[in-house]
């Protein structure tokens, strides 16, 4: 059983949990996930580290309430228990003195960019976020990435916060100027996508961060198989970090869609039954 | 002499000592099972198992010969002329006892060890007719043991507390046997294992309806009870390396039994369409998810109309046999060979066209089509059978131009599975073979001090019995090296 030690919500589905987990947090990486399963009948499911601290023994991850399980775990409080929560999986980002890095967070990938910025940036690299969100509302973790004394770019889909832009625009304006050695995208898979395609260009290396669909998650089942450069990999052993460049992102945002219709109405009965929620 | 001596013909070399009974003749005592139709719609087990009377009296049937052949047939051999010898005599808990001396998991054996290529082929009476049905007799006594409360089990002894500590990392077939075995030895043992359940293949792989996890749950209890840890969520090579179990953590020896776990899919267009399965994912999703009971258990599974298997291994079978649980309408299974090549269980291979499992010989997939991202068939292409390859078995090839398609809308690819790299990676100097197995001495030791290994992370995918027997070996040796 692992404690919730802290909880705290972003926006109106997005939440931060951390959990008590001290032999995790001692391994932690950034780009690292774990697999989380929160009671006798749930699902595993994958959430990326948003934070972690080794002395004090926790790991944080951000979820958006989407599905039934992301739906129970939101009713989760300070105090409750998760049942199952291993880890650290997954390959750490590769982190390096790579020069002048911009790392783009769009939407709850924000909070994977999070750690992956603050370690560019002790690597000694010279980073660029840019944090993407549709709305003002849905925007996180700013104040963090604020914290961490990079350059910060803002935007959102509708212009209610920073400048009224896709994530692509400032990307694509810096890789122009000639500013950037790497560039890392996290996000949803459309977004890595055009991340991917507007660095490409430029010849600019892109690493992305995939979030395909995963059952065990220590390589077991091959549910996460993306296709990079033509190859098949697992999602959870050989990643999560790839090349954008050559990622398949048409097979794996189709991959993503698979249980849909089951997750809707896992969903559906779910939220029935706690009526009594909001 | 015995009437039996005279008709089974099998006096001359092997006489009975003493006649403790008088052998009946005649075939075998027939298990029960659920009504084909009837199992095909439900995850209840299909063999109904022995009750104490057929249990008797198919024991009655053992000649208990002077030299029992059926205990050299036994990988880790155990003593079946006792066992059924006190079945004879009435005596179930010596029964247990004898059996639990060599084997810990007795009930889940008795279901899934091959019996009929083991013990049960080197039985004296299947010369001439019909063998023991040692592997129902098995069975019976284990699930007698597991019928008790748990103080009127048959528990292992365990022995005085030797001060050393051993890590068993995995807790499949390899790691419960070798558990146990250190324990009873008197080391104290911690199991570390990955998912969030233990019991390995035989939680996550076997189906329900052919092992219940009630069976394989009680059994781990009893290890429990004598003392081991068993600690879930612990991924080896992540959350600690093997090294920092050898020196943070402090264990004395380490084995690994972490599996073969990793699937091997056929490199084939269309293997990554929504609808393809690996058979480990398939099987994980219903046995361990238990997403049969979807939407109550959380994990969804994609449930096909018309489901291809591919291989043609146990897993395939059991494959298939889910398929048709979770209400596909056709389910075929496609294997290059020919049924006589074919490395499951004829046991299986009945009950799965018993239950309406379609076989398609020397068929191997080329493609799989899709349309959408989802699959909606497959090509095949007709094999033949040329001249036996390394494996001794004919090797298939393509007839040209011979492609078909076959419309489905789900393929599960039961091919096979290799070396899991996730611990031997965080382990560098363990050595391993081309492949990534781990190399060992006959014992079980690897190339680092203090780390033994076995079941399938040592020889690739085998069985359940092989696996414990590499574990009970590696205990032994662990012991001697501890004892150094």
């Amino acid at each position: 059983m692992f404690r919730i030690v802290h909880k705290r919500q972003l926006s109106d589905a997005v939440f931060e949990m951390g959990v008590e987990a001290p032999r995790i947090a001692r391994k932690a990486e950034a780009g690292q996930f774990l697999m989380l399963r929160i009671d006798e009948t749930g699902e595993r499911i994958p959430l990326t580290f948003s934070d972690w601290s080794a002395e004090e023994g926790w790991v944080r991850f951000i979820f958006m309430r989407v599905g039934k399980t992301t739906h129970k775990l939101s009713h989760l409080d300070v105090g409750d228990e998760i049942k199952d929560i291993a880890g650290p999986m997954g390959i750490p980002t590769h982190v390096d003195d790579l020069g002048r890095v911009v790392v783009v967070g769009g939407g709850v990938g924000a909070a994977v960019a999070y750690p992956v910025a603050r370690a560019m940036a002790r690597a000694g690299n010279t980073v660029t976020v840019v944090l993407g969100a549709r709305n003002a509302d849905l925007l996180i973790l700013q104040e963090e990435f604020e914290a961490l004394g990079v350059e910060l770019v803002v935007c959102t889909d509708d212009g209610s916060a920073g400048r009224k832009a896709l994530v692509t625009a400032p990307l694509k304006e810096m890789c122009e100027a000639g500013t950037v050695d790497h560039s890392m995208a996290i996000g949803p898979a459309i977004m890595m996508k055009f991340c991917a395609a507007t660095t490409k260009e430029f010849g600019v290396p892109t690493t992305v961060s995939l979030n395909p669909i995963m059952v065990d998650g220590t390589g077991m089942c091959g549910a996460c198989r993306v296709t990079v450069g033509g190859e098949t990999k697992f999602g959870c052993v050989d990643g999560p970090d790839f090349d954008g460049h050559a990622v398949d992102f048409e097979e794996l945002m189709s991959r993503q869609r698979i249980y849909s219709d089951d997750e809707r109405l896992a969903d559906a009965e779910y939220s029935r039954e706690c009526s009594c929620h909001k | 002499m015995s009437q039996v001596d005279d008709a089974q013909g099998a006096s001359i070399d092997t006489p009975p000592e003493k006649p403790r009974h008088r052998a009946t003749k005649g075939p075998r005592v027939p298990m029960r099972e659920q009504d084909a139709a009837r199992r095909a719609t439900n995850f209840e087990e299909v063999a109904v198992g022995y009750s104490a009377e057929e249990a008797h009296a198919e024991a009655m049937r053992c000649i208990q010969c002077k030299n029992p052949t059926c205990i050299d047939g036994c990988p880790v051999n155990i003593d079946i002329k006792s066992f059924i010898a006190a079945i004879i005599d009435g005596d179930l808990s010596e029964g247990v006892r004898v059996l639990k001396e060599r084997n810990a998991l007795p009930a889940v054996c008795g279901r899934v060890c091959p019996q009929e290529e083991q013990c049960e082929a080197a039985c004296v009476l299947a010369r001439k007719g019909e063998p023991v049905a040692i592997g129902r007799i098995e069975r019976f006594l284990g699930d007698h043991d597991l019928a008790c409360e748990m103080d009127h089990r048959c528990a292992p002894e365990v022995g005085p507390s030797t001060g050393k500590r051993c890590a068993v990392v995995g807790s499949g077939p390899a790691g419960l046997a070798c558990a146990g075995e250190l324990r009873r030895i008197g080391h104290e043992v911690t199991i570390f294992e990955a998912l969030h359940a233990p019991g390995g293949v035989l939680t996550y792989g076997i189906p329900e309806f052919r092992l219940p996890k009630a069976i394989v749950g009680t059994e781990i209890e009893m290890l429990s009870e004598m003392g081991v840890t068993i600690e879930t969520d612990m991924v080896i090579g992540a959350t600690l390396t093997v090294d920092e179990l050898m020196t943070e953590e402090g264990y004395d020896a380490v084995f690994v039994g972490n599996g073969a776990g990793l699937p091997v899919f056929m490199g084939i267009p269309g293997e990554n369409l929504n609808g393809v399965y690996s058979a480990n994912e398939f099987l994980t999703r219903v046995n361990l998810m238990k997403a049969y009971e979807f939407p109550s258990s959380d994990t969804p599974v994609w449930r096909g109309r018309k489901v291809a298997v591919v291989g043609g291994g146990n897993v395939a079978m059991d494959s298939a046999r889910t398929a048709i649980r979770l209400g596909a309408d056709e389910v075929f299974l496609a294997y290059r060979r020919t049924e006589d090549e074919m490395p499951a269980r004829i046991e299986e291979v009945h009950h799965a066209r018993e239950e309406g499992v379609e076989f398609k010989m020397l068929c191997s997939p080329v493609e799989i089509l899709g349309h959408d991202g989802f699959v909606t068939g497959l090509v095949a292409s007709r094999m033949e059978l040329g001249e036996p390859d390394a494996s001794g078995r004919r090797a298939p090839m393509c007839v040209v131009d011979s492609e078909f398609t076959i419309d489905c809308d789900t393929v599960i690819m039961a091919v096979g599975t290799r070396a899991n790299p996730l611990l031997s990676k965080a382990a560098p100097d363990i050595e391993l073979t081309s492949r990534g197995h781990i190399v060992t001495d006959e014992q079980g030791a690897t190339t680092k001090q203090g780390v033994f290994a076995g079941g399938d992370i040592v020889t690739g995918a085998a069985t359940v019995i092989l696996a414990m027997g590499a574990g009970k070996r590696a205990a032994q040796a662990m012991d001697s090296h501890l004892r150094g």
